[in-house]
């Protein structure tokens, strides 16, 4: 057994272990940490299969900064664990019945699915040879040259669905005081003070 | 010996032993960092600074990490035991492990991967996790208040360092360290480096480093006198010396990644004299004296201005120069000024 064979047994057992810890785990954030091994150990395996770009960007995209924002919702929410469990103790044959509903759909469904011969080459005519070139730049031959309209297409329904979030969630509240940083930087002395000569014995 | 050299065991020997010498590498520059740092502070306010143990004091900082590692662990009642010793681990292993990819001389690199600079920035926008973790588990306010916003901050500024990270890859059309050094060489010493064509990413990129690093005048998430020490508070002993540890090693990297990426690495600044490591090691700690420097004399910044710098400015900033670079690479504007594929790549 190579080095790589044991890589790729340690980061698979890793992987599908954390993840069933993410499941099983009492604690929302323990889950969220298995979760992010989770990611990590498919990282490992995707620089094993040789693409070591879709893995960094994998550590940077879901471990820094979607697992981020997921610890954040996780650590601030104050949910109810025990009443959630009973909630969830309620549902479970009907979650159960869908489940196995769902599972036996899929087998068949790929049970009975058959790959056309000429399937393989319509992939490889597209894709670029990776002994010829490396990986990063092949894929973004195949993203910014090949599949420009189809990226641009999934980056526009993107952004609508970031201004959509934003609309929804916008309000603008009149009772909370704002700092105004350049008002703030605009103030000079002559108009914020004002010097007043105090004689003796008077006051102001 | 040679023989030996070639098989498994030997290469793996090797490797461990490549690797030890980096660590070793860094953890006694981290000794005389952490000195200079508190020399040069003091020199700015005029005090003295650590002159007691050893010569000048340059023993301080061991002494200092003695008593640490002798003190008693001291552990809350209501921390979650587990995660309270992780996230001081995470982030020392986090901040030694970039170490594997930064080059400090031709060819002197432990592991000479295509997507360096990639590599770099995941495992420091995993040191993120050492912070939350560290203020979660310690199950209070004020490290929790210390993690929340650390936490804020470090994704915020770690996209403008992307984005300028990005401008110096398209000028290379390349993510190895070694090829982006190389781009760099030429006839004219440090006027061929990337802080010519590259130059107002430089100050935005110092920066962003300094509020990535969480170094003053950002570093809110362990203000003192707001939040006591922040994600630090509960802890003591060893695992406060990782937390410490792990935040000079990222510093230092940072200032590693500037020589790197603007200031032509273990390129010779005056054509004719020798390339080499020591230039590297001097860059470094020039761009450290730097960091010192900003510590000594620039105020804390307020949080909500620290979030508007990095959102309103340094962001659409970094953004519309990935843009101008693109142009100016593409069409090769002052004989490929900004388009340097045919020396590095």
């Amino acid at each position: 057994m190579s080095i790589a064979d044991l890589a790729f047994y340690a980061f698979a057992i890793m992987g599908v272990s954390a993840a069933v810890l993410v499941v099983m785990s009492r604690n929302m954030v323990h889950a969220v940490l298995w979760l992010i091994l989770t990611f990590l150990s498919s990282a490992g395996l995707f620089v094993l299969l040789g693409a070591e770009f879709v893995a960094m960007l994998l550590i940077i995209v879901y471990v820094g900064a979607v697992a981020v924002l997921f610890l954040f919702v996780v650590m601030m929410l104050d949910v109810d664990f025990e009443a959630l469990k009973g909630e969830v103790a309620r549902y479970m044959p009907l979650a159960l019945l869908m489940g196995i509903i769902i599972l036996l759909q899929l087998s068949l469904g790929i049970g009975a699915w058959i790959e056309a011969d000429t399937a393989r080459e319509l992939r490889q005519a597209v894709t670029p040879d990776p002994l010829q070139i490396e990986n990063t730049r092949a894929l973004g031959l195949l993203i910014y040259d090949k599949y420009l309209y189809l990226f641009q297409i999934a980056g526009l329904i993107l952004l609508v669905a970031m201004i959509g979030a934003i609309v929804l969630t916008l309000r603008e509240r009149k009772d909370v005081k704002r700092q105004n940083v350049l008002h703030q930087m605009w103030r000079d002395p002559a108009e914020a003070m004002e010097l007043k000569d105090v004689k003796p014995g008077q006051g102001l | 010996m040679a023989d030996f050299l070639q098989t498994g065991l030997g290469i793996t020997l090797l490797m461990a032993a490549q690797g030890l010498l980096v660590i070793a590498f860094v953890m006694i520059s981290l000794l005389f960092l952490v000195y200079g740092d508190r020399k040069i502070w003091a020199a700015v306010q005029m005090r003295r600074g650590p002159n007691v143990v050893g010569v000048f004091g340059l023993l301080q900082t061991v002494a200092d990490a003695a008593k640490y590692v002798f003190k008693e662990v001291v552990i809350p009642a209501g921390v979650d035991r587990p995660v309270f010793f992780l996230a001081p681990l995470v982030s020392f292993v986090l901040a030694i492990l970039a170490w594997a990819v930064i080059p400090f001389s031709d060819g002197w690199v432990l592991s000479n991967i295509n997507v360096a600079i990639l590599f770099v920035f995941a495992t420091s926008s995993l040191e993120v996790y050492g912070v939350i973790m560290g203020g979660w588990a310690s199950n209070s306010k004020y490290p929790f208040l210390g993690s929340l916003r650390s936490a804020a901050q470090m994704i915020s500024y770690e996209v403008s360092l992307g984005l300028i990270i990005v401008g110096i890859i398209i000028s290379t059309g390349s993510m190895n360290f070694s090829h982006i050094v190389d781009a760099q060489r030429g006839d004219f010493g440090l006027f061929n480096w990337y802080w010519l064509p590259h130059l107002p990413m430089v100050a935005l990129f110092f920066i962003s480093a300094l509020a990535e690093t969480n170094r003053p005048p950002f570093d809110l998430p362990e203000a003192e006198s707001e939040l006591v020490a922040g994600f630090q508070v509960e802890y003591s002993s060893t695992p406060f010396l990782l937390f410490m540890a792990g935040e000079y090693i990222a510093i230092f990297l940072m200032c590693a990644l500037m020589s790197l990426l603007f200031f032509g690495g273990w390129l010779s600044p005056i054509p004719g004299l020798p390339d080499g490591a020591l230039w590297m090691v001097g860059k470094m700690a020039f761009f450290f004296f730097m960091f010192a420097m900003v510590k000594a004399i620039v105020p804390r910044y307020r949080y909500d201005q620290l979030m508007r710098i990095g959102w309103k400015v340094f962001l659409p900033m970094s953004l519309g120069w990935v843009v101008l670079v693109s142009f100016l690479a593409k069409f090769e504007v002052l004989g490929g000024f900004w388009a340097r594929w045919a020396v590095g790549g």
